[in-house]
């Protein structure tokens, strides 16, 4: 099971009625949270998508099961235009060398976890940003690379680190928006 | 102000008179752009369903009050959504009753013309996808020939006339719709006729059709000829009809000319394509009526809404039929070739018989354009 914030059941609703909904209930959930649609409608695949796009949210994927399409919808998030204000940041080229040498190092995904199960790098390990706080039990000495999206909310995530008194964190930028080595699943 | 339903049928009346309309289609861009209600005198307008959830003020006055407005979208629940709120606002606008899955299964019947005999030749125009099916009927027998999945059309328009289908043939394993023929043969416990060299992986029992073969619908001499004209397919076999028509399969296209690569051998093919296009169907009389599997484009069509023409004309006209140097006809029909039909392996699968899909599935399978040809 994939964790989001929101679950909306369109089940056995014709269209437009999933995207109606859907819709709807966007406007409740906070910028940067993941909704979960479940739906019926075959065409609400591509709807969905269409929509998440024109609207300026994400849309994640979509899985499928006994008939039932469950799709994933990260609202859109106007923090991530922020400017970025840690200093020690490599590019993505860079920790792909990095993961080619087998370099010991961790890293940490700080997308929602419904980002991630749609692609992430092999190796990566999840820990949304909201659940960084909980998630500090790592060695303070270790090599830290932190990769988000669009390397914003990594930012927020590299700082809150070295806040806590970790000496080896960096910024991976872009980030995962811009990744163009192995991807993996997770679901 | 009021919305009414329009049936494909009637939409289909309109394409055929060429009449002046408005569609303002409400699919997403992606859907638009692939496949649309084509004719020639429409206007169209795009904008997503989602797009004017929140009221059409928008998009008002973009939308004609002097000619017939039809909005459509993938199954109609969308359509009917905003041609309420064009009605709010005080328009008469029609809807596309079950929208592009009614318009991709509907069959126009024409009448292409009589037999020598008594008797007559008829061509179901799937006007949505561009399939074009033919039911020869003489002495209250009947044959159908490259069928659509939409059966009872068939059997029902066989009824009506009063007539018997006792044989059912397909040119060659179509890619870019479900056959019906099968279906068809077996419910009237008819013959069910497909060249043996596209049925190697069959697993049904079939007549094989081979090239001289002659078969006979009702008393009356009105024969079927097979003749071998491979290149779409290994397969691919044309029928002459009553000395009158050549049917041509997906071999000859009034515009166009078939695509050699549906399954996968392009460059095996292309020569047996050339060699059908340019030997075998020259030998044959140039005032044979030319009637396809396939349009691609309206204006493909006759006033009629029937697509037939003289071999001799496509002789003349057909630029496929007109590239005398070998390897510009190659690179023509091998290098520079159109999406496949969506689905196009599945459907094969479909049509051999080693798949059964639900009825919802082989709808989802066919939707899109035909994509048969190159030209």
């Amino acid at each position: 099971m994939i964790q989001t914030d929101m679950v909306v059941d369109a089940k056995g609703l014709a269209c437009p009625m999933p995207i109606v909904k859907t819709r709807k209930a966007m406007k409740e959930l906070a910028s940067g949270n993941v909704m979960e649609v479940q739906a019926t409608d075959k065409g609400s695949t591509a709807d969905l998508k269409a929509w998440a796009t024109s609207a300026g949210h994400q849309y994640l994927g979509t899985t499928e099961q006994d008939g039932t399409l469950t799709h994933y919808v990260r609202k859109s998030n106007s923090d991530e235009i922020q400017d970025k204000t840690y200093p020690y940041v490599v590019s993505n080229e860079e920790l792909e060398t990095l993961l080619t040498n087998r370099a010991e190092i961790v890293l940490l995904d700080v997308r929602e976890e419904a980002e991630y199960a749609f692609g992430h790098i092999p190796g990566a390990k999840s820990v949304p940003l909201g659940d960084l706080d909980a998630d500090l039990s790592m060695d303070k000495d270790s090599l830290i690379y932190v990769i988000c999206r669009s390397g914003s909310r990594s930012d927020l995530a590299a700082q809150k680190l070295t806040n806590a008194g970790f000496v080896n964190v960096i910024n991976v930028v872009p980030g995962m928006s811009g990744w163009n080595g192995v991807l993996e699943k997770s679901m | 102000m009021t919305v009414t339903a329009m049936t494909a049928g009637e939409l289909a009346k309109k394409v055929i008179a060429k009449e002046s309309f408005f569609i303002l289609d409400v699919r997403n861009e992606d859907a638009f752009e692939d496949w649309k209600v084509e004719g020639e005198n429409i206007q169209y307008m795009n904008v997503p369903y989602f797009d004017l959830l929140d009221g059409v003020e928008d998009v008002l006055d973009q939308i004609p009050t002097d000619k017939d407005v039809v909005v459509i979208c993938a199954k109609e629940g969308s359509s009917i959504f905003v041609a309420e709120m064009l009605s709010e606002e005080g328009r008469n606008v029609h809807y596309l009753q079950v929208g592009m899955k009614a318009w991709s299964e509907h069959l126009e019947p024409v009448k292409v013309g009589d037999l020598k005999d008594g008797g007559a030749i008829y061509q179901f125009v799937r006007i949505g996808k561009g399939c074009l099916s033919y039911m020869v009927v003489s002495d209250g027998e009947a044959a159908v020939i490259d069928a659509t999945r939409m059966t009872d059309v068939f059997m029902n328009y066989a009824n009506e006339l009063g007539v018997t289908i006792t044989n059912v043939l397909d040119t060659h394993l179509h890619a870019d719709h479900i056959s019906g023929g099968r279906k068809i043969a077996e419910a009237v416990n008819g013959v069910y006729w497909l060249p043996p060299k596209d049925a190697t992986e069959v697993v049904f029992e079939y007549e094989p059709l081979e090239d001289g073969r002659t078969i006979s619908v009702g008393n009356t001499k009105i024969d079927i000829q097979a003749l071998y004209s491979p290149g779409h397919t290994i397969g691919s076999t044309s029928f002459i009809v009553d000395d009158a028509y050549l049917l041509s399969g997906d071999i000859l296209f009034i515009d166009s000319i078939g695509r050699p690569d549906l399954a996968g051998l392009a460059e095996d093919w292309v020569g047996d394509l050339r060699e059908t296009l340019y030997r075998r169907y020259r030998e044959l009389a140039e005032d044979l009526m030319v009637l396809p599997a396939h349009f691609m484009m309206i204006e493909e069509l006759n006033a009629d809404g029937s697509v037939a023409e003289k071999l001799g004309t496509l002789f003349a006209k057909n630029h496929g039929l007109n590239i005398e140097d070998e390897a510009e006809f190659r690179e023509m029909v091998t290098g520079n070739l159109p999406p496949q039909p969506n689905a196009y392996q599945e459907i094969r699968q479909t049509n051999m018989g080693k798949v059964v899909p639900d009825e919802e599935t082989q709808r989802e399978m066919e939707i899109g354009p035909n994509r048969c040809a190159v030209r």
